[in-house]
């Protein structure tokens, strides 16, 4: 127990690090998300094909092999493609963006399929009466789709979620400075690595009982109004 | 004469792999062997800990269905535990933690269990499923139609009977669509095992890329290998649910999609 609290600081780092991991992933998931969803519903048939490809790799490779493949595998392609087009000179991926981009990437292919499910749920009446009374795409999108998708798509998400926070953990095998792996490196230099790793443990239960607070809170803004069973 | 004339189809290939395609498939072809050995291993693993861990989550499943008196809770905590954390740091604890405690390293489980990593990705994976699938089949038991119960009931059947013979049967059913995603998680999941230094299929793609120095043929050859198996097994599911739940499948509806474009 002293061993924790002599490097509270390392782990207080770390859980930062996967925090803002996981954050970052999530906002550029839900962009992809909303990308891809709005393909697959859309009645441009290229657009579908290459939304189903997307979900369908994604489903078929695990996130650590993409992670390795962005990590080792795209810092090649971007240098060698920096030097073909003389654009930019050297650079390196580091592995938060690695992370980032590898995590968002997966999770925009589940949260694909989330949102298409919560459009899908909308009586499509709606979205016709908003055309009927002149509405532009978009304001049918903000007024209509979004505030309704929320509610659909909420138990999805938040089951995403809670997904996404336990693959962050991914990272620290690349070699990022995270949660898991600050505590591994405290935990061998002290022998204790039982305890260091149940201390992990214990901080991701607590992650995911703070963000079930969070959105149980989002639930009952966005279902004003709605009748429960 | 060119003296590229005078090499063999195969010497040609080489040539080719080696400095004109993006990925050295020749290399690849050579280590084959290791891409099928860590594929039996990941499946080894994948399967054996599908099987004890869906064994004991249906006692289980039916504990936390019924709300036994005692066994809810600690169940329940059970399954928080392992579907709220991270496979990888459970796969640590185990591997790398349990030889913090003296007793455990002396105990007479030390060494042909607890110390390979073999024994304790199977522990920590059997544990694991166990748990989300406890949860879900709890989920379908639950849902079990009141009609067919009280049917069972009406027929003179037990407690045990029923449970044996309406119960789990239709509730295995329901749960087969969540199955299919537990089966290919798993699978996905189960890239934990090349970092405690197993050589699994994500390992040998490791082990390709370390010592060739190469930056993509061994991954995209692991991800390659991991798209054929998860299309397999989506393939299998998708037969047995046609066989087993073909009472629950929807009449095929023309249904077009909801498009976005205005007009």
């Amino acid at each position: 127990m002293e061993s924790l609290w002599a490097y509270r600081n390392l782990l207080f780092e770390g859980t930062v690090v996967t925090v803002q991991l996981a954050v970052g992933s999530l906002l550029l998931s839900v962009l992809l998300g909303l990308i891809g969803a709005t393909a697959k519903l859309s009645p441009n048939r290229l657009f579908q094909k290459s939304a189903d490809a997307y979900t369908t790799l994604i489903r078929g490779v695990p996130d650590l092999v993409l992670m390795m493949l962005l990590f080792y595998g795209g810092q090649q392609i971007l240098n060698d493609l920096g030097e073909l087009t003389g654009l930019w000179d050297y650079l390196e991926i580091n592995q938060f963006t690695a992370g980032v981009f590898s995590i968002g990437f997966v999770f925009g292919a589940y949260m694909t399929e989330t949102f298409r499910g919560a459009i899908l749920a909308i009586p499509r009446g709606q979205i016709e009466a908003g055309i009927a009374c002149g509405m532009t795409p978009m304001k049918v999108f903000t007024r209509i789709t979004w505030p309704q998708m929320v509610r659909y798509a909420l138990p999805s998400f938040t089951n995403n979620w809670l997904v996404l926070v336990k693959a962050t953990a991914l990272v620290s095998v690349i070699g990022l400075h995270d949660l898991v792996w600050n505590a591994s490196t405290a935990g061998r230099s002290v022998r204790e690595p039982f305890t260091f790793m149940l201390a992990v443990l214990i901080i991701y239960l607590m992650i995911t009982a703070i963000s079930d607070v969070g959105l149980r809170w989002l639930d009952r803004k966005y279902s004003v109004g709605i009748r429960k069973v | 004469m060119d003296e590229s004339d005078n090499r063999t189809f195969w010497e040609y290939l080489a040539y080719v792999s080696e400095h004109q395609s993006p990925l050295d498939f020749v290399l690849v072809w050579d280590h084959i062997d290791r891409f099928l050995w860590g594929t039996l291993l990941t499946l080894e693993i994948t399967v054996i800990a599908l099987i004890l861990g869906g064994i004991l989550s249906v006692p289980m499943a039916i504990a936390r269905a019924y709300q036994h008196r005692w066994l809810n809770f600690p169940i329940w905590c059970f399954t928080y535990f392992f579907r709220g954390t991270p496979l990888l740091v459970q796969t640590y604890l185990v591997y790398y933690g349990l030889a913090q405690f003296d007793a455990v390293r002396e105990s007479f489980l030390w060494d042909p269990i607890l110390s390979s990593a073999w024994w304790c990705a199977l522990i920590v994976f059997t544990l694991n499923t166990a748990g989300y699938t406890t949860e879900f089949l709890r989920g379908s038991i639950a849902t079990t139609p009141s009609g067919e119960i009280e049917a069972a009931r009406a027929c003179g059947m037990s407690a045990w009977t029923t449970i044996r013979r309406i119960v789990l049967p239709s509730a295995f059913r329901r749960a087969l669509p969540a199955y299919s995603n537990e089966v290919i998680f798993m699978l996905h999941s189960s890239v934990v095992l090349s970092t405690i230094t197993l050589q699994d299929l994500l390992g040998a793609g490791r082990w390709l890329n370390g010592r060739y120095y190469l930056a993509y043929e061994g991954f995209v050859t692991a991800m390659l290998f991991y798209m054929v198996l998860v299309f397999i097994i989506s393939r299998g599911f998708k037969f047995w649910e046609k066989h087993w739940l073909g009472h629950l499948r929807q009449r095929e509806i023309e249904d077009e999609p909801v498009t976005l474009k205005a007009g």
